[in-house]
């Protein structure tokens, strides 16, 4: 019989720390998709604020408890990450394993954001992006999404195949801010 | 240039793919004959002046949207979801 | 020379730099310009079409003569201006556009036939013969012409770009902008702040006058000391804001690295895109010169600049300075020089009553009418009312008054008007939405007024963004009028400069007039005034008064040009900074990459994906070698491929059956759960956009497949079908093409190598052909296709992403060991091609259903999109160019893809063509070349003979028009 073993997706190209700024991978265990059927997006978060503690959040928010976040992914989309969707959502929801399909990431540290800015088009402030808030956006040409972890920190995620070009990216970005000096 | 998605709020052009003319919505009956059908597939105004096209958010929520802007002012008007408009 | 205890910088810090080789030195603050006049250098440089000896002209980044090249080699940057580069250690300048020395140029013969060289020469010199233009002419004019030259290397630097946003962003760091940022700030705004100098402070830096009973310099100081302190404020020197965009996109360029000796990572520029919701303009104004004859000599400069080397940098640009001019401001230059003990040789000014005097020879109503000095001033002639008087000089400064500095304001299709009473353009308001424009670029002169300005305009703003403006009042400042008494042209012999960059004299404009050129448009580009790198910032209005004088028009009448970005020039790697490399195409590698290189396999690239082409053994010489035997691997035993690039789209809902026989032009609602069935989808226009498989894995659950090229196309196609087609359909998509590492097994021994690996094995009834199935992988949930695009029994095996790499490893193994292995793109495409199976080279956009032989798998029973208009007349018929076979009559005989196919005997020209190539292979199963191509009426052509020509690579080969499926065409290998 086969063993298969499993392979993480940024190869050696993380961590990479820059003064006190660190971009480090966040390991994705399990994640899933979840995308209400029409109408029935009440009663899908109220089943996974059951299930999980968490239910459905607004455009451009997420949140967390414990192991467990749920990520706004999209028009009509949801990410859960870090916990099992029960199976009776599937009769609300479309429900899609994407456990392997994102390669996450963490920058975090007092250059985080200048180092964000010369990738995404988005206004980071923290008026316009504080704590609880992600997007759907760009990382260069990479479809992405940008979530600030709360404090400096922003998990990245990309498509899988592109996990070596985000680390490249951000690393590039956050070596020519530091370059700068103070 | 920036447009405001309903979902996500203002964001830069890149974000947007340019879907053409949103008489696109408006799409005939199978039956409708082929002068319907040439104008939906082929024909399209030039406006100087207001204008309602179909941007896609394909670098964000991927929402359909209908945008309506002024080609000489580059004013934009309005944004909705086009599957708002298509109802 | 420096005036010792003059300037705003310590002289004693010295440091040195080089100029055309020779070691010089300067100060710390010092530009390149200031230092080199400080070290004596008047000749900066030569002029571009004449090659005319040119010294510094101004202060700032509207300099148009003394540009120079930075650093050597492919870092060398051309036509910087000497005005802009700060002086760093070890900096490194060169004159250019001479040889072969500045102060001996060869080219400046030019000059000498300059009668010959008036505008529109170029049009009418070199008009025939007409085959000269390319061949002769343009190489010879190229030699000619031209500022500084690249190096033509590759250029490792590194450039940035960046992304900001603000309520308020403040354009130019002078008094004004001070003032409008501190008042932003003070309400609570989010400021930028951003200004093209090192230092804040704009003319306070090189002016005298005092500000809240301060010395200007220093009030500006405390300005920023308090700015920075402030959270919600940021300060951006040597930020240029370059262009006003739609909704409140501002393009500015800093300049990072360029001021100090390179540094690893550090990037030169950084190009911003900054997003504000108001923008207070205070850009300033710029002094323009006096057309008089001879008025381009090295040491006449505008006097504003004069005093701004004097007052800031404390050097003298001359030791005998006369001034010329029409306003109040020839007079200050005059009251600094000698206060600072500079011998002001004479002020002449143009108007008969000037009202204000000093301390030095004054003559009213007067003009400067000639000058001397071939390398640099030496003296001028003054015409007065007395008489003329000859005087010694070897600087002149020259103000023809001040013209806002407005172009912002013109970016988004703005028109500026003219004011009769400061004889010059002002901003016309609302011209950018969300712009206001504040002190001296709205017009307004005094630096008292300048601040009041700044404070009302910047309230306004804020209070419109819903803040409380802060209390605050204007300090005391200079509040003297601006008095000023129009001079544009002195009469006089001798060539009167306008456009000193492209060597645009009066009678150019004069000629361009009579030549009927009298738009200034027209004028414009006829005589190039204008367009060299300053863009006409010293020079255009002054050529607009001449224009209008000429054609008998006020200025108003006769126009303005149009000012577009970039305000001052943008490097081209600035503005593409950020995409090189990965950020121009970000790199998609399959888990199978790793194993794939391995193995020795060139990769190749697939849009963003890279693949492996063919993997090489002992004893292979080509890539043909590899290909073919990985082909006949293929048909005899097995092969693997990686095909994880094909897009999959999650399709889930009550409505997704009814989707796919909506967006497919065959039935989907048919299929069962575990089957597969080919898909073809079109464009509403008709023509073919993509095709794949999709595979029901539940009652509401479909996976489809889409080609690598068209995943995001087909997937924003179904968000549009979705959203805006069928809303009623009430289903929900996702792409997996990421989840699932997908692995093709193709061959006789596919089966072998799938059950060697899957927990529980399948056969033929289990798995026949277009079936699909659960599977576990060493306890791994994986899916299982049979499915096969090389015409042989085969699998496609997929399992989640992580496991990709390991399976692939696997699978690769057992293949081998049952005479197999991998293969690569070249195989795959050998064996499609034989199998006839269709790709992007077939369906390009330009072919239908019906012409690759498809059109019966166009449902007629439902409605589906492109159905309509794919039965149009014109897409159906014998005149369409139709999918075929080809094989060349002579096994060795090349085919080439793009190639088109002719009749016979017939002329190879386009009005006897009957088709084209779309793509060729060496078969090693037929032992021949083979190909598919369209060809007229091509199905019912079977058996003819064509005759193939490509013109590009000069082949004619004779081909046997067949069936495309070369091989098996009854299928029963991939059945089997």
């Amino acid at each position: 019989m086969a063993n298969l073993i499993a392979t993480p997706p940024f190869g050696d190209t993380l961590p990479v720390t820059v003064g006190a700024t660190t971009i480090t991978e966040r390991p994705i265990e399990r994640a899933a998709s979840v995308a209400p059927f029409a109408g029935r997006a009440k009663a899908v978060s109220a089943a996974l604020k059951q299930a999980i503690g968490l239910g459905l959040t607004g455009p451009g928010e997420w949140a967390a408890k414990g192991e467990a976040s749920v990520i706004w992914f999209g028009r009509d989309t949801w990410l859960v990450i870090g916990a099992e969707v029960p199976e009776s959502l599937q009769a609300d929801a479309a429900v899609t394993d994407q456990s392997d399909a994102w390669a996450c990431l963490r920058i975090d540290g007092p250059q985080a954001e200048a180092a964000l800015a010369r990738l995404v088009p988005l206004d980071l402030r923290a008026a316009a992006f504080g704590t609880g808030r992600t997007a759907r956006s760009l990382i260069g040409h990479m479809s992405a999404s940008i979530t600030r972890a709360g404090g400096q920190g922003y998990d990245l995620m990309v498509m899988r195949s592109m996990a070596r070009t985000l680390a490249h990216e951000v690393a590039e970005a956050l070596q020519s801010v530091a370059a700068r000096g103070a | 240039m920036r447009l405001t998605c309903p979902l996500c709020g203002e964001r830069d052009r890149r974000e947007f793919y340019y879907g053409g003319d949103a008489m696109a919505l408006e799409r005939p009956a199978p039956d409708a004959g082929d002068v319907a059908w040439n104008d939906y597939v082929h024909l399209r105004d030039n406006p100087a002046g207001a204008t309602r096209d179909l941007w896609y958010h394909d670098g964000g929520c991927g929402t359909w949207l209908v945008v309506e802007r002024d080609t000489l002012t580059h004013a934009i008007a309005k944004v909705t979801p086009a599957s708002e408009v298509a109802r | 020379m420096r005036v010792a205890g003059k300037g705003l910088y310590d002289q004693s810090r010295r440091i040195g730099f080089s100029f055309d080789g020779k070691p010089m030195s300067g100060i710390e603050g010092d530009t390149l310009a200031s230092a080199l006049l400080a070290s004596g250098v008047r000749l900066m440089g030569r002029s571009f079409k004449y090659h005319r000896p040119r010294g510094v002209l101004t202060a700032g980044s509207e300099e148009p003569n003394a540009l120079v090249t930075i650093g050597q080699g492919a870092q060398a940057e051309p036509n910087v201006r000497a005005t802009v580069q700060e002086l760093f250690a070890g900096l490194n300048a060169q004159s250019q556009n001479r040889w072969p020395s500045l102060r001996a140029d060869l080219l400046s013969v030019n000059d000498l036939a300059a009668p010959f060289f008036s505008a529109g020469f170029y049009y009418k010199t070199f008009m025939w013969p007409r085959a000269f233009w390319e061949r002769v002419y343009e190489p010879i004019i190229r030699r000619a012409a031209g500022l500084g030259a690249l190096s033509g290397r590759h250029n490792e630097d590194h450039y940035e770009k960046a992304f900001a946003f603000c309520d308020v962003l403040v354009i130019g760091g002078g008094p004004s902008g001070l003032m409008a940022a501190l008042t932003a700030a003070r309400s609570g705004a989010d400021v930028i702040l951003a200004d093209e100098d090192q230092r804040f402070g704009g003319r306070l830096l090189a002016e005298t006058e005092e500000v809240d009973g301060q010395p200007g310099a220093e009030w500006a100081a405390s300005m920023v000391r308090e700015l920075e302190g402030m959270d919600n404020v940021r300060l951006m020197p040597r930020t240029t804001v370059t262009g006003a965009y739609d909704q409140g996109t501002y393009g500015a360029l800093e300049r990072v690295g360029l001021h100090r000796p390179r540094e690893a990572h550090l990037p030169l520029e950084c190009f911003w895109r900054i997003v504000a919701r108001r923008a207070i303009l205070c850009a300033g104004a710029l002094e323009r010169p006096i057309a008089f004859p001879n008025n381009d000599r090295p040491g006449i400069m505008m006097a504003g600049a004069v005093r701004a080397y004097l007052n800031r940098w404390g050097v003298a640009p001359g030791q005998r300075v006369a001034v010329f001019g029409n306003n109040d401001d020839a007079h200050r230059t005059a009251r600094d020089l000698a206060a600072a003990g500079v011998t002001v040789a004479a002020v002449i000014d143009s108007r008969a009553e000037p009202g204000v005097s000093g301390d030095f020879p004054t003559y009213s109503g007067a003009q400067v009418v000639a000058t001397r000095g071939r390398q640099g001033l030496t003296g001028l002639t003054v015409r007065h009312s007395g008489g003329t008087v000859d005087i010694g000089a070897d600087c002149l400064a020259m103000s023809g008054g001040w013209n806002p500095s407005l172009h912002l304001t013109c970016h988004m299709n703005g028109r500026p008007d003219w004011s009769e009473s400061l004889h010059t353009f002002v901003p016309r308001a609302g011209a950018i939405p969300g712009l206001v424009a504040a002190g001296a670029c709205n017009g307004t002169f005094s630096t008292s007024a300048c601040l009041s300005e700044a404070i009302a305009a910047t309230k306004a703003a804020v209070s419109e963004l819903g803040f409380k403006p802060a209390a605050i009042k204007a300090p005391r400042a200079d509040g003297a009028a601006y008095r000023i008494e129009p001079l544009w042209a002195v009469e006089g012999k001798g060539r009167k400069w306008i456009d000193f960059q492209n060597d645009v004299h009066v009678k150019d404009v004069l000629l361009a007039a009579q030549e009927n050129f009298r738009s200034v448009e027209h004028m414009k580009r006829y005589t190039t005034q204008g367009m060299a790198t300053d863009q006409g910032k010293s020079s255009n209005v002054v050529a607009l008064a001449v224009l209008a004088d000429a054609t008998g028009r006020g200025i108003p009448q006769t126009g303005t040009t149009t000012f577009r970005p970039p305000y001052s020039p943008v490097s081209i790697a600035a503005m593409g900074a950020g995409a090189q490399g990965k950020g121009f195409a970000p790199e998609r590698f399959t888990t199978s990459d790793q194993a794939s290189r391995d193995r020795a396999a060139p990769m190749i690239e697939a849009g963003l994906w890279y693949r492996p082409s063919y993997f090489p053994r002992p004893g292979e010489a080509t890539w043909r070698e590899a290909c073919d035997r990985e082909v006949t691997m293929v048909r005899e035993a097995v092969g693997v491929c990686d095909v994880s690039t094909l897009g999959k789209i999650d399709i889930q809902g009550p409505g997704a059956a009814q989707l796919l026989d909506f967006v497919y032009t065959n039935t989907f609602s048919t299929l069962p759960v575990g089957k597969v069935r080919y898909g073809l989808m079109l464009r509403e226009d008709g023509h073919v956009m993509d095709d794949g498989t999709t595979a029901r894995l539940g009652e509401q659950h479909f996976v489809m497949t889409t080609t690598t090229a068209a995943a995001g196309l087909v997937m924003r196609h179904l968000d549009f079908v979705l959203q805006v087609l069928r809303p009623d359909l009430d289903v929900r998509i996702i792409s997996v093409t990421e989840q699932w590492a997908q692995f093709g097994v193709a061959g006789p021994q596919a089966r072998e190598v799938i059950n060697s690996l899957i927990d529980a094995p399948v056969d033929h009834a289990t798995m026949p052909y277009m079936a699909c199935a659960p599977v576990q992988v060493g306890g791994v949930g994986g899916r299982l296709f049979r499915i096969s695009f090389s015409g042989e029994h085969a699998y496609e095996l997929a399992v989640p992403a992580r496991y990709g790499e390991s399976l692939y490893r696997l699978l690769v193994a057992q293949a081998e060991a049952l005479g197999g292995g991998p293969y690569g793109m070249e195989a795959l495409n050998v064996l499609r091609i034989e199998k006839g199976h269709i790709t992007h080279a077939e369906i390009h956009g330009r072919t239908t259903a019906f012409d690759i032989g498809f059109d019966r798998m166009v449902s007629r029973k439902k409605d589906c999109v492109g159905q309509t208009s794919a039965a149009r007349p014109g897409l159906i018929g014998p005149e369409r160019e139709q999918l075929v076979g080809l094989r060349s009559v002579t096994p060795a005989d090349k085919l080439t893809a793009g190639a088109h196919l002719f009749a016979g005997g017939e002329a190879a020209v386009r009005a006897n063509d009957q088709g084209y190539v779309t793509s060729v292979c060496w078969s090693p199963t037929l032992g021949s070349n083979i190909g598919l191509a369209f060809l007229r009426n091509g199905r019912a052509r079977h058996g003819e003979r064509v005759r193939l020509v490509d013109h590009l690579r000069r082949i004619e080969t004779v081909c046997e028009v067949c069936d495309p499926v070369f091989v098996d065409p009854e299928g029963g290998r991939l059945r089997g």
